[in-house]
């Protein structure tokens, strides 16, 4: 169906906008999963695509060179902010942590449960900051956090997302994929309205994509700035004129797993650039 | 005083003689116009890059000058023929003063 649907917006449009369709991404050389089988408990979408299929051939340049992604300038700072001391403990990240490097496969499992509780790669980062930094926890999609979670997930890139969703967390994917197919606000959509039922279409000037969360935290030429899964999340329940839950509350965190989940097999692209 | 100000360079590590090799440089700069006024109805001082300069082997290749119209991140991409090994030196002059220094080196054989 989405092929069709391509086609019939190519003859209307400049075509360009979809010519990346069948593109390989590939970054410094290192080529990515952008399109994989769904994962098996996905009833009704058999082909995942990375956000990264649904940009523009100059959006997509971006992305594949480290120097011309912007994301880069927000990672260097948080290479600075790694080193720097903080807090009544008079420790910065690195006192602990030898190399961020070590961090590589950790943003592929998360969000994950621990002692019963769902956590995100933020709630990890202001474990530290406030236990082991002994200093004012980070805001949730702040400037400082964003950048820092990005660096982290960085490490990951290249990686299959490979999200634990059995066992102790089940609840929380239960309570997610809820989320997911419930419609709220004024307009009255689920996240599956458009992110299911109609990737590959536009929804006026924007072309819907799979709503994939591989590539977060990830710069958006919107807003020239890192972005959240969560301010994500918000952004999208604003634009159906419902009341956004609270960034790194229960309700984002479970959906956070949930479409983790749904993005089984593609590669981690973190940081990835979009429009 | 500018602040989280770093320097960003892409040159290719090694190159033919008298190739053509394209260079990309970025610096992290707020590039604050001078225009804006705080919440207080006080205009903000201007701070921007207002020079920058690459160098190759001590020839000049390119000195651009800067207006405070540039937006924050100044990016330049350009083009130079190499026609032996060196050194490349990039220097960008902020209004405050600072200087900020880069350079890479790139083999020609």
């Amino acid at each position: 169906m989405k092929k069709s649907v391509l086609i019939a917006a190519g003859l209307m449009t400049a075509g360009a906008a979809f010519a990346g369709e069948d593109a390989i991404l590939s970054i410094e050389g290192e080529e990515f999963v952008t399109e994989a089988a769904a994962p098996a408990h996905m009833e009704y979408v058999d082909t995942i695509y990375s956000g990264w299929t649904f940009r523009t051939d100059e959006t997509q340049a971006l992305q594949t060179d480290d120097f011309d992604n912007p994301a880069f300038v927000f990672l260097d700072q948080a290479i600075d902010q790694w080193d720097t001391v903080e807090g009544s403990e008079g420790k910065a990240c690195s006192s602990c942590h030898e190399d961020v490097a070590d961090f590589a496969g950790l943003k592929a499992t998360l969000p994950r449960v621990e002692d019963g509780e769902l956590v995100t790669l933020t709630n990890l980062v202001n474990e530290c900051v406030t236990e082991r930094m002994g200093s004012e926890k980070w805001k949730y999609s702040g400037a400082k956090m964003s950048a820092m979670t990005a660096l982290i997930a960085h490490q990951s890139r290249g990686m299959m997302m490979n999200v634990k969703i059995d066992g102790d967390a089940a609840p929380f994917w239960e309570q997610g994929k809820e989320l997911y197919y419930t419609r709220v606000g004024q307009l009255d959509m689920a996240c599956a309205n458009c992110h299911e039922d109609n990737y590959g279409n536009m929804i006026r000037a924007d072309h819907l994509s799979q709503g994939q969360i591989n590539g977060f935290p990830l710069y958006r030429l919107k807003n020239a700035k890192i972005n959240t899964t969560h301010g994500r999340f918000k952004g999208c329940m604003s634009n159906i004129r419902a009341t956004p839950f609270k960034e790194g509350g229960p309700e984002f965190k479970a959906l956070e797993l949930y479409i983790a989940s749904r993005g089984q097999g593609l590669s981690v692209e973190t940081p990835a650039v979009r429009n | 005083m500018a602040k989280g100000v770093k320097p960003r360079v892409k040159v290719p590590k090694s190159a033919s003689a008298g190739d053509t090799i394209t260079i990309k440089t970025l610096i992290s700069h707020k590039m604050e116009s001078g225009q804006r006024k705080d919440s207080d109805g006080n205009q903000i001082p201007r701070s921007i890059i207002n020079r920058f300069v690459a160098d190759f082997n001590g020839q000049n290749v390119i000195d651009v000058t800067l207006e405070p119209a540039i937006s924050t991140n100044p990016y330049f991409q350009f083009d130079a023929t190499v026609p032996e090994s060196g050194e490349f030196k990039f220097t960008w002059y902020d209004d405050d003063g600072s200087v900020y220094e880069t350079s890479k080196t790139i083999e020609v054989n």
